[in-house]
C-alpha cells in the first residue's frame, strides 16, 4: 500500500530500450483521458541501452501534489526477467501487493521470495514477437496491466491509439500495437 | 481550455509556441534540452515564425539574445546548471541594458562533482544578476508563470529580463495533468511586443552599452534597481488579470493553511506539493502547521513575507542550495533578515535538503515540523542549520 491510500502507485522495471518509460507515460496519459489525476516519471541514471531502468506512475481521483519518489508501490510491472538476478523488484512492496511479469510461468528470484505477492503473468515478449515481429514488450504489458487493474479496455485503447498515431504516423504499426495490447489483455493470468 | 498530461519541458515548449517570440537562441543542456528540441521541431514544421538560432555555447546563446532584444525582438532562451553559469557574465549585461529577455531555467546542481539532478544552486548563484526570478511548484505553474512573465518583463516601466524556474527531472521530466489555454487566448494575453526603442531605428539613433564611469554608473545601477523593485506592483497586476482570464490565482507567494499556523515552513519549487500533504497529515493530528510557498524570489517581497509570518512562533526554511558561508542557505538569509524586526521573536531555522537530486519524503517533512517544535519549545540556544537526509 502506498503512503497515501487514495493514490495508486506503480513501479515499472525494464532495461534501456524496452520502453518502460514510454509505457509509464502512455499509461498516465490514458488515465488522464479517463478523468484521473496522474503522474509519470522515470528514474534517471546513466542512459545506456540494456541498463536497468525504472519508471513510475501515480493515479488518483484527486489532484496529486507530492513530488517525492515512490518508495512503497502498490503494483510492480517487470518487463525483463533477467533483472531478477540483480535487482530486488519487490523492494518496498507489502504482502498482497501485485506484481505483473512478462513471463509464461512464475519466475524464480535467487535472493528473495515472491510467494507473498499477488502474481500476474503475461507472455508480452511472445505476443510482441508474433504481432510486431520484434521483442517490444511495453505495449502488451499495458494491456495486461489494464486487465490486472480492472480498467476499461476500450477507453484506454482509444487514448493509446490517439497518442500512437501522433508518434508513429504509420497506421499499420498503430493497429499492430493495439492488437498486441488486446491479446495481452485477453491472455494475462492471475496465479 | 484543453486538458492534457504533459511534462514540465513539454509545457514550457508549448507555452513558447503560443507566445511565439521573434527570436530564440539556445544551446542544449540536460535537463533543459527538450525545451529547445521540441521548439526547434515547431520551427521545422512551420508552426511558428520564430527565428531559431542554435548557438555554439550558452555564452553565445545569451549574447545572441542581448543583440536580438536590443534590436527590438521579443527574445527567449532556455538553459540549466552549467549553461546558466557559463552565461553569468552576460546575465549582468541584459538587465543593465534593460532588455526584457525571457529565460526558462530548469534547476540542476552545479559541478563539481558533476550531477544532472535537481537543486537550486544554479539560479541561486544568479540571484544577484538583476533578473526577475519566479519559481514553479508544478507543471501547471510553469505554464502559467511563463505566460505572465512576458507581460511583466516587457512592461515599459520595468524592462527587466526574467527567469522562470522548474525543478530538474522532478518537473521537467515528470508528466502531470495540466490545463492549456487556446492559442488565441495566450496570444491576446501576451499581446504584440512594442519595444520602447530599438538600435535598428536609424531615425532615432541612440547609444546602447556605453562606458559609464563614476559620474553616472551609480545612478544607472540605482535606476535598474528601482525598475526591478517597481516590478513588484506589475507582478500583482498581471496576476490579477491572469486570474480574471485564466481562472488561476497567483501572488508573490502562496499561503497554505498559514493564517493560524504556529509553525510554518518556507519553501520554493516542487517540494511545496509534498509539504502540503505533510501539513494536511499533521493538521489531522491537531498540529497548527502551515506553508509559505515562495514564488517570486527576485524582487524579494520582504514586507509581505514579514506580514504573512508575523503570527507564527517558529519557521523552518527549506534551502536547496548552499552559500558556503556557515550562515545557512540563501532563502534562510533573506527570510531571517525580513523577519528580524518583528516585535515578537520568531525562531528561524534552516533545513538544507535535496542537493544533487536527493529525494525528500513526506515523512522527512513531518519530522522537520516536529524538529522545529522540539528545538523551539524553550528559549535556548539552538542549532540553526540542519541537513535533511544527510548520511553520516
Amino acid at each position: 500500500m502506498s503512503s497515501q491510500e487514495d493514490i495508486l502507485e506503480i513501479r515499472w522495471h525494464g532495461r534501456g530500450g524496452q520502453g518502460a518509460k514510454t509505457a509509464a507515460l502512455l499509461f498516465a496519459e490514458a488515465q488522464m483521458h479517463s478523468g484521473k489525476y496522474v503522474q509519470a516519471f522515470p528514474e534517471y541514471g546513466p542512459e545506456r541501452g540494456g541498463a536497468p531502468v525504472t519508471a513510475f506512475n501515480r493515479v488518483s481521483d484527486k489532484p496529486i501534489r507530492t513530488h517525492s519518489q515512490i518508495e512503497n508501490p502498490d503494483f510492480v510491472v517487470v518487463l525483463d526477467l533477467s533483472l531478477l538476478s540483480s535487482i530486488d523488484i519487490t523492494e518496498g512492496l507489502h504482502h498482497e501487493d501485485k506484481i505483473l511479469f512478462n513471463a509464461r510461468k512464475i519466475p524464480q528470484a535467487s535472493c528473495y521470495s515472491l510467494k507473498n505477492y499477488q502474481i500476474f503473468l503475461v507472455d508480452a515478449s511472445g505476443i510482441s514477437q508474433k504481432v510486431l515481429e520484434k521483442n517490444l514488450p511495453n505495449t502488451p504489458m499495458l494491456g495486461a496491466l489494464i486487465k490486472a487493474l480492472d480498467l476499461d479496455l476500450e477507453k484506454n485503447l482509444e487514448a493509446f491509439k490517439e497518442k500512437m498515431i501522433a508518434k508513429f504516423k504509420d497506421k499499420g504499426i498503430v493497429e499492430k500495437n493495439i492488437q498486441a495490447i488486446r491479446e495481452a489483455y485477453n491472455s494475462v493470468v492471475e496465479i | 481550455m484543453i486538458k492534457k498530461a504533459l511534462t514540465g519541458n513539454e509545457v514550457i515548449a508549448e507555452a513558447m509556441r503560443q507566445i511565439e517570440p521573434d527570436v530564440i537562441a539556445a544551446y542544449p543542456i540536460t535537463p533543459a534540452t527538450e525545451i529547445v528540441q521540441i521548439f526547434s521541431q515547431f520551427v521545422a514544421d512551420g508552426k511558428v515564425k520564430t527565428e531559431f538560432i542554435p548557438a555554439e555555447s550558452e555564452h553565445s546563446a545569451i549574447s545572441c539574445c542581448v543583440g536580438s532584444s536590443a534590436a527590438g525582438a521579443r527574445t527567449m532562451t532556455a538553459t540549466s546548471s552549467q549553461g546558466l553559469a557559463l552565461m553569468h557574465e552576460i546575465l549582468h549585461i541584459a538587465p543593465g541594458l534593460r532588455l526584457p529577455i525571457i529565460m526558462p531555467v530548469v534547476n540542476r546542481a552545479l559541478s563539481s562533482p558533476i550531477n544532472i539532478h535537481c537543486d537550486h544552486s544554479d539560479t541561486m548563484n544568479a540571484r544577484d544578476t538583476g533578473w526577475i526570478q519566479i519559481y514553479s511548484e508544478n507543471v501547471q505553474e510553469a505554464y502559467d508563470n511563463l505566460i505572465q512573465i512576458v507581460r511583466i518583463s516587457e512592461n515599459k516601466n520595468i524592462l527587466i529580463p526574467s527567469m522562470v524556474m522548474t525543478d530538474g527531472f522532478v518537473i521537467s521530466h515528470g508528466m502531470e495533468n495540466v490545463e492549456i489555454a487556446e492559442d488565441r487566448k495566450v496570444k491576446d494575453f501576451v499581446g504584440e511586443y512594442k519595444p520602447v526603442q530599438t538600435i535598428l531605428d536609424t531615425d532615432n539613433p541612440f547609444t546602447l552599452g556605453s562606458l559609464a564611469l563614476f559620474d553616472s554608473y551609480f545612478e544607472i545601477k540605482r535606476a535598474q534597481e528601482k525598475a526591478i523593485i517597481n516590478s513588484k506592483k506589475i507582478i500583482l497586476e498581471i496576476a490579477e488579470e491572469f486570474k480574471r482570464k485564466f481562472g488561476r490565482e497567483y501572488g508573490y507567494f502562496e499561503k497554505y493553511k498559514l493564517d493560524d499556523a504556529k509553525i510554518a515552513l518556507v519553501a520554493i519549487g516542487s517540494i511545496s506539493g509534498t509539504i502540503k500533504d505533510a501539513v494536511d497529515s499533521l493538521r489531522g493530528k491537531g498540529k497548527k502547521v502551515g506553508l509559505l510557498k515562495l514564488r517570486v524570489f527576485r524582487p524579494f517581497p520582504a514586507e509581505e513575507i514579514k506580514e504573512a509570518l508575523k503570527n507564527t512562533k517558529a519557521i523552518g526554511i527549506l534551502d536547496r542550495s548552499l552559500s558556503f558561508s556557515g550562515q545557512g542557505g540563501p532563502i534562510f538569509s533573506e527570510i531571517r533578515s525580513a523577519v528580524f524586526d518583528l516585535k515578537e521573536k520568531l525562531f528561524v531555522l534552516d533545513y538544507i535538503y535535496g542537493l544533487g537530486g536527493r529525494d525528500t519524503t513526506q515523512k522527512e517533512i513531518e519530522e522537520i515540523f516536529n524538529n522545529i517544535e522540539l528545538e523551539t519549545r524553550e528559549d535556548r540556544t539552538i542549532d540553526l542549520i540542519k541537513y535533511v537526509g544527510l548520511k553520516n
